[in-house]
């Protein structure tokens, strides 16, 4: 007898049991803690909290946690959850000129104000497996510099601004539009287009920047300034009428210096390129800011050729709960549309074995 | 100072059953929608009126009023977070009375490639009845619908004939009497 | 109901800009209404517009109905009914002609809709013409100047090499002689219900954040040729449990001989048909379909 489609709701049940044993492993082994992944796994709870949209060290630690350790799926439960949060207040634009820089680097200037601070950060290190690591062994600890925090550190792009070297970028005051609110519709102004940048895939965001390095849309870069640390979040509170701050986030900011442009009547100007994450998200704000400068082509007068050019195809596709939903929802039944391909295909051939005959 | 009138009793079950009211008038226009919330009704608004307000707008919305539907200003503010739109072109939703509705072109009739973006008028008149002098054909009517409605100004149908021509375009009218409404989305043709 | 969530999981505000964007789809039927999709705590491609339509319109006196592929206990239909089991405590059916909200996955029901009934279709691709034109840009351009020659040429193009349109499902249709369509992918054997049906049709597509409609009583025709009439599927087969020959029938391989069965897609059509003594025709044993069913 013909069963095949019946008991769902208890196979679903079964399944869903299943998914927590796995989740769990071997029950001898001590389960994690929160406190464990936001502290120890802090790069990819950074990475969550960046593509899930929401800063919260601990939900996007559940989150890991939940998720079996899949980012993409942990990024998936923490959107799916900030998306019923009541939006209570917007904050004042971030002001990156005063962040507590932990890390500060310019691949341009060999020195400048401020200084290079490497901070903790994966250059440099050998990639050998550190079996004193699987040890769990204690490891030696050298105190690091005691620098003092560093607090007043201008911007390299200053520099090149204060020489009309780069482009000016406009002060705008006007509310940036919120594609979390309304449906994104071509063409994109900037302030959406790093939005949805921000929120995008790194993975995805990595290869379209790559592909602007080895000639699909060149725009000769060079990493301005990258900068890792904590900046204030403020917001002006209706009755009060004057910003305070509630808090600090973590964020990483990347600032591009591109191809310059020019013409008879404008003087050559480098160009800019940026990318902002929260957290600790390096990789992924560099690429951003490369993807951002191969956006801009249209406002730049340049003719768009590659991938990472066309805004379209990048803001449509970057975003990974999007994608990742699309792509396995393949798994789902299709037996009625495939059932109705089948018939197509078979009358179809039927009709040409006829006509062969005739 | 005057106290501001209450919104819906259970927001969410009153919001709900108003919505599939209006969902029901806009898909089979000609058909009487009936509003029981909500209880009380500020100056300037009929209870369907009221309802539509409650069940549709808010801070994303900018609302048009004419004059004598001014006075639910404060009632707006207050429970939907209305922002007011200096003139009806500017409307996302606009509420009137039919002897002081502006000529329909004055509203925003959406473009060729978003027609959604077009104002929703509701527009108070004295009555409304099934089976009037007016005849309705288009999508949400199986054969013909007889309405009659009540208190229209002259020329108030050949201007909304006149915005046929702009099709995808058009004003979308929601017309309330009370605690009735019946909608007239852009498609449905009207004789008599 | 789960704790901390509002009835039928979206918030209020989420649900008027839904709503807001439901009525300008009921009044442009056809029209691909842009709405601000949010995540839902199912996959996007996995029935998220259909949830948030759905999510926006029910009530607690709605009866809910949730099928895929015609039936109602397959694993995402169960799935999506769970939800709303868990978020509002509407009653939910099997039965086609007992529910007002009928939520669904590639499929229109077999037994007549009534007045007063309200469909939901869950999209994927809500754009009839993205696999001819990628560019939303120039899509929406196509539309607001009702310029589908580029249907009309691929669909010539397919009878020139095929001698048939190569469409099975998601076949286009034109809403009330104006707007393209794409039904979502039920199989072109439902198009037919589509066109002046009693119940209202709603359409959402969650990923890619569009919403669309076709009241009661509205004209949905099928794109074909004069002399390529739009035709709808068939079979040989009538359905091995209930005998139906005028239903969607899902093919069975029983073994690895090819073997197969035909039974009802709709499961509840299915199931009623034999609650009323119906069973397989005599001659419709499932037996040896081999051979091309076309023949």
């Amino acid at each position: 007898m013909y069963v095949a489609v019946k008991g769902g709701a208890k196979a679903i049940e079964a399944s869903h049991a299943l998914l927590d044993q796995a989740r769990r492993g071997d029950p001898a082994t001590p389960e994690l803690s929160l406190a464990q992944i936001s502290g120890q796994l802090t790069l990819a709870v950074d990475r969550v909290m960046a593509e899930g949209s929401l800063y919260d060290r601990e939900l996007a630690a559940l989150a890991v946690k939940q998720a079996r350790g899949d980012l993409v799926e942990a990024i998936f439960l923490l959107r799916a959850y900030r998306t019923t949060l009541p939006r209570l207040a917007e904050s004042l634009p971030v002001d990156t000129d005063k962040m507590r820089p932990i890390r500060r680097i310019s691949a341009a200037y060999k020195d400048l104000p401020g200084g290079q601070m490497l901070g903790p950060t994966f250059d440099y290190t050998h990639r050998l497996l550190d079996f004193a690591l699987a040890a769990e062994g204690k490891r030696k600890t050298v105190e690091p510099a005691a620098d003092a925090p560093q607090t007043d550190c201008p911007r390299a792009l200053d520099i090149l601004d204060r020489e009309g070297l780069i482009e000016q970028v406009a002060e705008d005051d006007a509310s940036p539009p919120d594609l979390t609110r309304d449906p994104l519709q071509f063409p994109a102004e900037r302030a959406l287009r790093l939005q949805n940048l921000a929120r995008g895939d790194e993975g995805f965001l990595l290869a379209l920047g790559y592909s602007t390095q080895r000639g699909y849309s060149s725009t000769h870069p060079f990493a301005g300034e990258i900068r890792i640390g904590d900046v204030d979040v403020e917001i002006v509170p209706e009755e009060l009428g004057f910003a305070v701050c509630i808090g600090d986030v973590r964020v990483t900011e990347c600032e591009m210096i591109n191809q310059f442009q020019g013409s008879r009547e404008k003087p050559a100007q480098f160009t800019r390129g940026y990318g902002l994450v929260f957290g600790e998200g390096e990789r992924k704000a560099m690429a951003m800011a490369l993807v951002d400068r191969s956006l801009r082509a249209g406002e730049l007068g340049e003719e768009r050729t590659s991938p990472a050019q066309d805004e379209e195809f990048v803001l449509s596709h970057a975003d990974n709960v999007e994608a990742s939903g699309f792509v396995q929802h393949l798994k789902l039944p299709h037996y009625v549309d495939f059932q109705s391909e089948l018939n197509l295909i078979r009358r179809i051939r039927a009709d040409q074995t006829r006509e062969a005959a005739e | 100072m005057r106290a501001m009138e209450a919104g819906f009793a259970d927001p969410v079950s009153d919001a709900q059953a108003a919505f599939r009211a209006v969902l029901d008038a806009m898909a089979r226009p000609g058909r009487l929608a009936h509003f029981a919330a909500p209880a009380e009704v500020p100056p300037g608004l009929g209870r369907a009126a009221a309802a539509l307000a409650l069940t549709l707008v808010d801070m994303d919305t900018a609302v048009w009023l004419g004059p004598a539907c001014a006075p639910a200003a404060d009632w707006l503010r207050f429970h939907c977070s209305a922002r007011l739109a200096a003139s009806p072109a500017a409307a996302r939703f606009a509420f009137a009375t039919a002897g002081e509705c502006p000529p329909l072109a004055q509203f925003d009739l959406g473009t060729n490639e978003y027609p959604d973006q077009s104002t929703t008028l509701v527009l108070e008149v004295p009555g409304l009845a099934r089976g009037g002098a007016l005849t309705l054909r288009g999508p949400g009517i199986e054969t013909v619908e007889h309405v009659g409605i009540a208190g229209l100004p002259s020329g108030f149908w050949g201007q909304r004939d006149m915005l046929h021509e702009l099709f995808p375009r058009g004003l979308d009218i929601v017309f309330v009497a009370g605690n009735t409404a019946l909608a007239l989305p852009r498609t449905t043709r009207v004789e008599g | 109901m789960i704790e901390g969530y509002n009835f039928a999981y979206l918030d209020e505000q989420t649900k008027r800009m839904i709503r807001r964007a439901l009525l300008k789809a009921v009044a442009i039927p056809g029209y691909q209404v842009p709405f601000a999709s949010r995540e839902m705590p199912l996959p996007y491609g996995w029935g998220t517009g259909g949830i948030q339509v759905t999510a926006a319109i029910v009530g607690r006196s709605d009866v809910l109905k949730v099928i895929d592929q015609g039936a109602d206990d397959t694993t995402n239909a169960v799935s999506i009914r769970r939800l709303f089991a868990n978020t509002t405590d509407v009653a939910t059916t099997e039965r086609t002609e007992e529910a007002t909200i009928i939520q669904t996955r590639h499929r229109i029901p077999e037994a007549a809709l009534r007045e007063g009934q309200i469909m939901v279709f869950q999209v994927p691709i809500p754009e009839p013409l993205r696999w001819l034109e990628p560019r939303e840009a120039e899509t929406r351009r196509m539309h607001a100047h009702a310029d589908y020659s580029v249907m009309h040429v691929k669909l010539y193009e397919d009878v020139a090499r095929f001698g048939h349109i190569a469409t099975g499902y998601d076949y286009p249709v034109v809403v009330d002689g104006r707007y393209l369509m794409k039904p979502s992918p039920i199989p072109k054997f439902d198009n037919p219900k589509l066109d002046r049906s009693p119940a209202l049709m709603l359409f959402g597509a969650g990923r890619e954040k569009r919403i669309y409609a076709v009241p009661p009583y509205t004209a949905v025709r099928s794109l074909d040729f004069e002399d390529h009439p739009f035709r709808i599927e068939k079979w040989d087969e009538s359905c091995a449990l209930c005998g139906a020959s005028d239903s969607f029938l899902d093919e069975i391989v029983v073994d690895d001989s090819n073997k197969r069965m035909f039974v009802c897609s709709d499961s509840d059509y299915c199931q009623t048909r034999r609650a009323h003594g119906h069973g397989p025709a005599a001659e419709a044993k499932p037996a040896t379909a081999t051979k091309d069913a076309a023949e």
